[in-house]
């Protein structure tokens, strides 16, 4: 209940100084300090983590990379602010950071009550399960009666309730306020279930101690599309956004890669020169407030769609999440991008 | 008189001889606290019996079969999790914590610029050690310098940005950097604080009576958790776009001020235990208010509550861990941050780092705990 009121509390201050948070032109402001100032997860594996020197990697961190490139044509422009689930939306809102990449879920409350755009979905992901093999269970409806591991406070939770409830199933939640202590309680055995997105059920299996034991149904039981979110307001910025992502998707339907994108500038291909900016007289990237080189730096900077997806979650890194839906829509996926000209 | 001719008589003293093997030694020492009576002979073996139940798997598992070095996940995970360990097998990570022990130290401060903190580090040691023992002279400098001169340089050197120096903003700061940094500051800044509260409430000027006492009541009402998070969330929204204070800052003033109104309250405990007749006669040799806090009330005092101001320290030292619900990353909130990186991920990670933070922590405020008791015994004359 707590949780409820300081959310409604936080959702109503965001809503009173929303209108005068709004109005400044964010790729100014941006430009002028030098640096674009982004909020990320405080830590979820494949998504936002340090790395060995205590840099910030991963999916999110990415994103983030992306729009500096496409900014400054400097993948390094950028400055983080870790934030908690309860402090990302007030520090969006309040001018605090320029862009929020944090595995952050659209949804129409939070695109119109509490006035951020979101758009495009970069990963899609859903609430699954994943259970011991012992159980014999082949779907999620044949687990009445189970205990479930869940943590607290999370839509998550919300979600198993309702796909309980309507499917008139019985269930034991054991709720954890940590993300650890759920793990080690699944591990230890004191749930038959587990539920959460099913990128944060790939991460889990990194630290079972019996992998192999366990198998995730297939059962998707909520959308979870995961976006980048801006202030609403800001229409050029929000492009900017929102055709970084699109430019990576691009990029790898073209099968342009970090490694190749300067030999691609020489393609012959009209559809390619255009979008890597080379095309006499192009004007691709200057009408969105930046360079014509913006795609090229971008991918420089991180590569495509698909290398930033292998690097950091995807085959290429521990945690082998697969494609699914976020192949490319000729691949089998819904990742698509409207035409870049 | 006849004298008597004793039939025997001793020129030198018998050799005392060995007490029974029973009573000496360690024999007896065993029999007097572990075997005096059935009762204790029964919890005695108890005892040894959970002991030997505990630690030898404890050791075990966090030495004889813990992986201290590698580059990876995959030597803290066995074959079936995808590592190179044996199956079945389960240790510390230490590995881990070796890889991730400058970030555990120094947070993402740039690892060019680590030889800043650990400047000040070294400098707050060598200053620190002659201050605590009391037969080293020199106290009042020492202090000047611990007090007055590390913090200026402390200033210049962390953040940076003067002299040349790589500017390093506070939210790269991070580990047992922040933690001690703000237990330092906030013990400097408490004790002289709380001592002054303390003195306003049991004074008998009405308006800084109030304030004082209002101050402590609020400040003691309201949780830290939510003085932080009001100040990292709320705040910004109430100021225009673009003014933000430094969030190591507010978290910063929030410690402090929170653990004066706590000392305040040890140390007005104190402040009453002294008897009225010590007031008096202060009062009676004409002494200033001032003079007679500093030269006969206060030294009684303070040295009475010793252990109510450690506790508060100790309370203090561990309370900085909350400020990583506003997204700073003390010691505890960096090493949980690590287990998101999945290049470490594994069913040990998460246990040995935590092993490894409640370690430092331990050492830390188990030092505060014996240097007090220390001071105690020193100070503590009218005992002897």
């Amino acid at each position: 209940m707590a949780r409820r009121i300081l959310t409604a509390l936080v959702g109503a201050a965001v809503m009173g100084i929303g209108a005068h948070a709004a109005s400044a032109a964010t790729l100014d402001d941006v430009k002028a300090k030098g640096f674009i100032q982004c909020g990320v997860n405080t830590g979820l594996a494949g998504f936002s983590a340090p790395d060995a020197s205590g840099n910030w990697t991963g999916f999110d961190v990415d994103y983030c990379k992306a729009v500096a490139a496409a900014v400054f044509g400097d993948a390094s422009k950028v400055k983080y602010t870790p934030l908690s689930a309860k402090e990302r939306f007030p520090a969006l809102q309040s001018g605090e950071v320029d862009l929020l990449a944090r595995n952050t879920t659209w949804s129409i409350n939070r695109d119109t009550a509490l006035g951020f755009n979101f758009r495009p979905v970069n990963y899609y992901d859903g609430q699954g399960f994943m259970v011991r093999k012992e159980l014999n269970v082949k779907s999620a409806l044949e687990l009445s009666g189970a205990a479930v591991c869940v943590q607290t406070g999370t839509t998550t939770e919300l979600n198993l309730a309702d796909y309980f409830k309507s499917n008139n199933l019985q269930y034991n939640p054991v709720v954890f306020e940590k993300l650890e202590e759920v793990n080690a309680a699944y591990d230890a055995g004191r749930c038959d279930v587990y539920t959460t997105d099913q990128s944060g059920l790939y991460a889990l299996r990194l630290t079972l101690s019996k992998p192999d034991d366990h198998m995730i149904l297939p059962e998707i039981i909520s959308k979870e599309p995961l976006a980048p979110a801006v202030r609403q307001g800001d229409d050029q910025w929000f492009d900017i956004v929102s055709w970084t992502h699109f430019a990576l998707i691009q990029a790898e339907e073209f099968g342009i890669t970090q490694a190749n994108v300067e030999e691609m500038k020489k393609s012959t291909n009209p559809d390619v020169q255009r979008f890597l900016g080379v095309e006499a007289d192009s004007k691709i990237g200057t009408d969105l407030g930046l360079t014509n080189e913006w795609a090229v730096n971008i991918i420089k900077a991180v590569g495509n769609y698909g290398e930033v997806f292998d690097r950091n979650i995807g085959t290429g890194s521990p945690l082998k999440i697969e494609r699914g839906l976020n192949a490319l829509w000729n691949k089998g996926g819904i990742q698509y991008a409207p035409p870049i000209r | 008189m006849t004298t008597h001719e004793a039939s025997f008589v001793r020129a030198s003293m018998v050799e005392a001889s060995p007490a029974p093997v029973l009573e000496s030694g360690i024999v007896s020492w065993l029999r007097k606290n572990l075997f005096a009576t059935p009762k204790d002979t029964a919890l005695t073996i108890i005892s040894l019996l959970v002991l030997a139940w505990l630690v030898p798997p404890a050791i075990q598992w966090l030495f004889l079969d813990a992986a201290w070095t590698g580059g990876g996940r995959g030597v803290c995970a066995t074959v079936e999790q995808g590592g190179s360990q044996p199956e079945g097998w389960s240790g510390a990570c230490w590995a881990f914590v070796n890889a991730k022990f400058g970030q555990f130290l120094f947070g993402r401060y740039p690892i060019d610029e680590r030889w800043r903190p650990a400047l000040v580090g070294i400098l707050f040691v060598l200053l620190l050690v002659p201050m605590l023992m009391p037969k080293v002279p020199y106290k009042a400098f020492n202090a000047v310098l611990l007090l007055v001169a590390l913090p200026i340089v402390a200033t210049i050197l962390l953040p940076g940005g003067w002299f040349g120096l790589t500017y390093v903003e506070t939210p790269l700061w991070g580990g047992l950097l922040v933690t001690l940094v703000l237990s330092f500051v906030g013990i400097a800044v408490s004790l002289p604080l709380g001592i002054l509260l303390a003195l306003g409430r049991r004074s008998d000027m009405p308006v800084i009576k109030m304030l004082c006492t209002v101050f402590i009541e609020i400040v003691r009402g309201i949780p830290l958790i939510t003085v932080l998070f009001m100040a990292s969330v709320m705040l910004p929204l109430f100021l225009p776009q673009g003014v933000t204070f430094d969030k190591f800052l507010r978290a910063l003033i929030g410690v402090s001020l929170f653990a004066s109104a706590y000392m305040a309250e040890v140390v007005r405990g104190g402040l009453q235990a002294i008897p009225k007749g010590q007031y008096e006669g202060a009062d009676s040799l004409g002494l200033s208010y001032w003079q007679k806090m500093n030269l006969i009330i206060l030294p009684q005092a303070l040295k009475l509550v010793i252990p109510g101001i450690v506790n508060t320290f100790i309370g203090l030292f561990k309370d900085t861990s909350l400020v990583s619900i506003i997204g700073m990353f003390d010691l505890l909130g960096i090493v949980r941050l690590n287990f998101s990186d999945t290049n470490w991920a594994s069913a040990v990670t998460p246990v040995s780092g935590l092993i490894f933070a409640g370690f430092v922590f331990w050492l830390f405020c188990f030092g505060m705990s014996r240097y007090s008791g220390f001071m105690e015994r020193v100070l503590d004359r009218s005992q002897r």
